[in-house]
């Protein structure tokens, strides 16, 4: 069906291109647009019937007329997978944008991915270990897990998700990840940012980048996560990499989506997104795992922007109920300088329980970081009262945990941007600052752990 | 009109199709590959139908049957134990046949056809039976009888009946009317399977969850619903509900949810043993997982499939529980159906008729007198996930009209650690009334007193955390400050369970009542010693309190509580004298 070119536009809307009178057409289908002055633009198939086709534009409608010659290409988009991908840089769309030759395909792959069956995965159990404490104790990362960084504006998420990739590690064992960039509507100075910190410490040998940058065409943004995806598997599950998908903003993805469902005149949900984006974010989430029979595995880390640093925004609801726990950036912490400023009150890792324990990390872990955990957040609570009622006020109990609740903050969290910590490293820290407070308010701690691990009794 | 037509129109899962002749919720097959989907609606002459595959490829003229069928589900023995995607196809046999990722077109037995099962009739020839009556049993797991029923809509004098190994498809009874029974039945699944009767519930479901059973129970037969913001852990709660509710039969619908969790949960159930049987928990587990990138449609579905599956155990007289995780995700699935049908909307982008559908999900539950006679219940516990933690939003307050127990689940608590995190002060039950005289009779005769106790212990709690917030615990007279201690004690000895820990996760009704009264002991000791004379400070830090508190993660704590609480006692006292 290839080839022949229909005239037929009745409206364009928005990134919508409405057409007629055409033979039948596939849902899904790539479509080819060529535009009077000879340029070419892309589009995929949203509705089609005997009567009406409705296509996607990609690139944006600009200068498109109802003259323009529309060309069904017979089939749904692929991406041209092969080793090779490793070290280039691709644009949104998933052309060379290194300058570099086209991908050479060993294989044609539908980006839409299909859904792993869930008796065929395998659950997580890897622990990774990042070198930041409050994310290897408290949320710990496991391989295989998609795990988000729920930041706003003008915070440093993107340096904690490139410590991430340049620490990430499985301790006692040499493999490496490769990371898989994928970048929707970020400046050209953030890229610039990303692209010199992994060309400076030697990762973009082994890392794919596909980058739609701000100024690209936002419709094309639905795509790009999904190519990146699509190169992620491959990867993974026909190569047995590790694969690390770093994808930033997840903010801007879910704007795109919103455009077309307005351009669309479907029927919003919350703030205006369609009411579908949850099975939308769910097929880009759900692509991270492992599948049984497969050496290697996909672990995602989404970066979305909280508009108004509201985490019941729905792009951050919606992709908290999909993901296995959140890392919160906190701009509390965040000027009180403290890098980096990870809030792990509402961070959540749902998978630690599965990796972390005396096979993996150290038998203490849990206690550890459950105790850690408790006395912080009663301690931030104190804080709110010694406002009112001054510090005089609180029992023996209370000022402990007030004073931990500081040097939580200052020597845990606190680090610098190429410290590098071990897990063994991490939990000694963390047993040397509750040292601070009485044995006896430590009800989470195992009692055995204390005669073992507590800095009083190792001594 | 013949039953073939043509695709018409193609937007996501939604297909038009023309020159069909069709009805309401008519199963079709659309398209080249025959994917499966079911009628939703009629415009003259076209046909639009969900179609529960992806449909990326598929183009307008391509052919679409229509079956003439309503959406079934199959039911006989091989249930049990199984793992179904939204329209009971089984998880390991589509493995088999497209490998890990799941494809299309692929259709898949409910279950082995072919596997010989022994049918031992409990009729006679000659005996009248009629729709719901047992003829037979066939011990389906070790724990399990599964009874083979005469399916609802036939009736009659049985001519024939044989005992022996057959399979799920040959027929193993023989009506005067020629009417044949095997011991596989099907059962359209948006229609509730009939009973003769509903009653009062009035037996809990026991949980061995203290919070749940102790504070705010279910009655067998009941509806439960547990909302929750994401990470305040409603899935961990549906998990343990599922190991250790004492349910006979339980079905888990993972309705578009995370896949990694389904497989934890396939991980783990093999493994597990049923605290009330002492047999592997997956032999009376069914299991039905559509995952969130699963399709829609199907998402939609699969609610109906569970609860019919579960239905049919009730049937045969068994009490069975349901846990729907989550019921947000099947109303989202059917606001997206009902936006490409370009339906009204109404509250949030939802169909008009969201509430209507929850409460008829709903009311399949209860407790009933089977076709047979038997008692047996349906328990119904759905998830909700409203956005952002709050529940003003359609999917709670549908689900909140039609349920009587409410487990409002808090992200402050979760924050806090402390799981479950259940919050106490605006959860609900309307069921202590009818449950009171149970608990009576099995457990102790003044339980309802004691409950009435703790829960009012709390509630003066937080009126007192009002004023500690604004002056400081050390502010408060002596006595009050005893009751945020005793208060603080049902938080983190009573109320606190840990979900993973091998003995805490499951806590015995007696024992949770024992508990109950060791807090109490210990207000009443704590009060007698400080009239005379004894610090708060003394009374509050002795050992025996700590020991107690810890020993509930120990085994045989139920024996052992008896002397613990008398030596707590004793060290209160003691404290007396000290001064």
């Amino acid at each position: 069906m290839t080839g022949k070119e229909y005239r037929t536009i009745t409206d364009v809307k928005g990134p919508l291109v409405f057409l007629n009178k055409t033979e039948p057409v596939a849902f899904g289908e790539i479509v080819s647009l060529r535009l009077a002055d000879g340029s070419i633009k892309n589009g995929q198939v949203l509705d089609t019937s005997d009567d009406l086709v409705i296509v996607q534009v990609f690139e944006g409608t600009a200068k498109i007329d109802r003259t323009a010659g529309v060309t069904f290409m017979g089939d749904v988009f692929k991406l041209p997978v092969s080793t090779d991908l490793v070290g280039r840089i691709l644009d949104g769309a998933g052309r060379p944008r290194d300058g570099g030759p086209d991908i050479v395909a060993e294989e044609n792959a539908d980006i839409i991915g299909a859904a792993i069956n869930p008796f065929s995965r395998q659950s997580p159990h890897d622990f990774i270990q990042t070198g930041i404490s409050a994310i290897d104790c408290c949320t710990t990362l496991v391989r295989g897990q998609k795990l988000p960084i729920f930041s706003a504006s003008g915070l440093p998420h993107n340096d904690i998700a490139l410590q991430i990739a340049r620490q990430a590690k499985l301790p006692g064992s040499d493999e490496q990840f490769i990371v898989v960039f994928c970048a929707m509507g970020i400046t050209a100075e953030e890229y610039n940012f990303f692209r010199s910190d992994l060309e400076r410490t030697g990762a973009l040998e082994n890392a794919v980048l596909f980058v739609n940058l701000a100024d690209d065409p936002a419709v094309e943004r639905i795509i790009t996560p999904r190519l990146a995806l699509t190169a992620a598997e491959y990867l993974a599950f026909e190569h047995d990499y590790h694969v690390l998908v770093i994808y930033t903003d997840m903010t801007n993805y879910c704007d795109a989506l919103r455009q077309i469902g307005a351009a669309r005149e479907e029927v919003p949900g919350r703030r205006g997104y369609p009411g579908y984006m949850y099975t939308d974010l769910a097929m880009l989430y759900e692509r991270a795992g492992i599948v049984k029979g497969k050496k290697g595995s996909i672990t995602q880390f989404p970066i979305l922007t909280m508009p108004g640093d509201d985490i019941t925004h729905p792009i951050p609801d919606l992709s908290g109920y999909i993901t296995e726990g959140q890392i919160v950036i906190s701009r509390e912490l965040h000027q009180q300088g403290i890098y980096p400023p990870i809030n792990v009150l509402p961070s959540l890792s749902r998978l630690m329980g599965s990796c972390i324990g005396a096979k993996t990390t150290r038998e203490d872990h849990k206690s550890v970081s459950d105790q850690m955990y408790a006395a912080y957040a009663q301690g931030r609570e104190l804080r709110g009262l010694v406002a009112i009622v001054g510090e005089d006020a609180l029992n023996e109990r209370d000022k402990q945990l007030l004073d931990f609740s500081g040097v939580f903050e200052d020597r845990f969290l606190r680090q610098s941007r190429d410290e590098d910590r071990s897990i063994e490293d991490t939990l000694n820290l963390c047993w040397e600052l509750m040292a601070s407070i009485d044995t006896k308010y430590l009800v989470r701690l195992d009692q055995d752990w204390i005669d073992k691990y507590h800095p009083e009794n190792r001594s | 009109m013949s039953n073939e037509g043509v695709i018409y129109r193609i937007s996501g899962p939604v297909v038009t199709a023309t020159g069909m002749s069709a009805g309401m919720y008519d199963v079709v097959r659309v398209g080249n590959e025959g994917l499966m989907g079911e009628v939703i609606e009629l415009h003259g002459d076209k046909a639009v139908i969900q179609v529960y595959e992806d449909t990326s490829g598929m183009r307008p003229g391509e052919p679409v049957i229509n079956t003439g069928e309503t959406l079934s589900v199959s039911l006989g023995p091989g249930l049990l134990t199984q793992i179904y995607d939204g329209i009971q196809r089984p998880l390991p046999t589509l493995e088999e046949v497209m490998g890990v990722f799941i494809t299309r077109g692929v259709d898949a037995d409910a279950f082995d056809l072919e596997k010989k099962w022994t049918f031992e009739a409990v009729v006679e020839k000659g005996a009248a039976v009629e729709g719901g009556q047992v003829i037979g049993h066939v011990q389906e797991t070790e724990t399990i009888v599964h009874k083979i029923m005469v399916p609802p809509t036939m009736s009659g004098v049985i001519k024939s009946i044989k005992s022996g190994d057959f399979n799920v498809t040959e027929t193993v009874c023989v009506l005067e009317d020629g009417g044949e029974i095997q011991m596989m039945q099907k059962w359209p699944v948006r229609t509730p399977r009939p009973y003769r009767q509903k009653y009062a519930p009035d037996t809990p479901l026991v949980t061995g969850m203290r919070i749940l059973d102790f504070l705010f129970p279910l009655a067998k037969g009941g509806a439960a619903g547990i909302p929750g913001p994401f990470g305040s852990g409603k899935t961990v709660t549906q998990q343990s509900l599922a190991k250790y509710s004492d349910a006979q039969i339980v079905v888990y619908i993972g309705c578009g949810e995370r896949g990694n969790e389904m497989t934890e949960v396939l991980d783990e159930f093999p493994h597990l043993i049923d605290p009330n049987t002492g047999k592997p928990l997956m032999n009376r587990t069914v299991m039905i997982a559509n995952t969130s990138n699963m399709p829609v449609a199907a998402r939609e579905a699969s609610v109906y499939t569970g609860i019919t599956i579960a239905e049919y155990f009730r049937d045969m007289g068994y009490d069975v529980a349901l846990m729907a995780d989550s019921t947000s995700r099947w109303a989202e699935a059917m606001r997206e159906i009902s936006s490409r049908l370009e339906e009204m909307p109404g509250e949030e982008g939802y169909p008009a008729y969201l509430s209507s559908r929850i409460a008829e999900f709903y009311e399949r539950a209860g407790r009933v007198e089977t076709k047979n006679g038997d008692d047996g219940s349906v328990t119904v516990i759905g998830a909700v996930s409203p956005p952002g933690g709050d529940i003003s939003e359609p999917v709670s307050q549908g689900t909140l009209r039609i349920v009587k127990v409410f487990w409002g689940l808090d992200a402050g608590l979760a924050r806090q650690r402390h799981f479950p995190a259940i919050n106490w002060l605006n959860s609900y039950s309307l069921y202590p009334q009818s449950l009171n005289q149970w608990f009576r009779d099995n457990i102790a005769q003044d339980f309802p007193e004691v409950r009435t106790q703790i829960s009012g212990l709390l509630q003066v709690e937080s009126e007192l955390q009002e004023i500690v917030q604004l002056v400081g615990s050390d502010a408060l007279p002596v006595d009050q400050q005893l009751t945020l201690e005793v208060a603080r004690m049902i938080r983190e000895y009573f109320l606190q369970q840990n979900g993973f820990h091998e003995v805490d996760a499951f806590c015995d009704i007696n024992l949770q009542y024992s508990m109950s009264k060791a807090i109490l002991s210990f207000q009443d000791a704590a009060k007698n010693a400080m009239a005379a004379g004894a610090q708060l400070n003394d009374v509050v830090n002795i050992p025996a309190r700590t020991a107690l508190m810890r020993g509930r993660f120990e085994k045989g704590y139920v024996d052992t509580i008896e002397s613990m609480v008398k030596d707590m006692v004793d060290e209160i006292a003691a404290t007396v004298e000290e001064n």
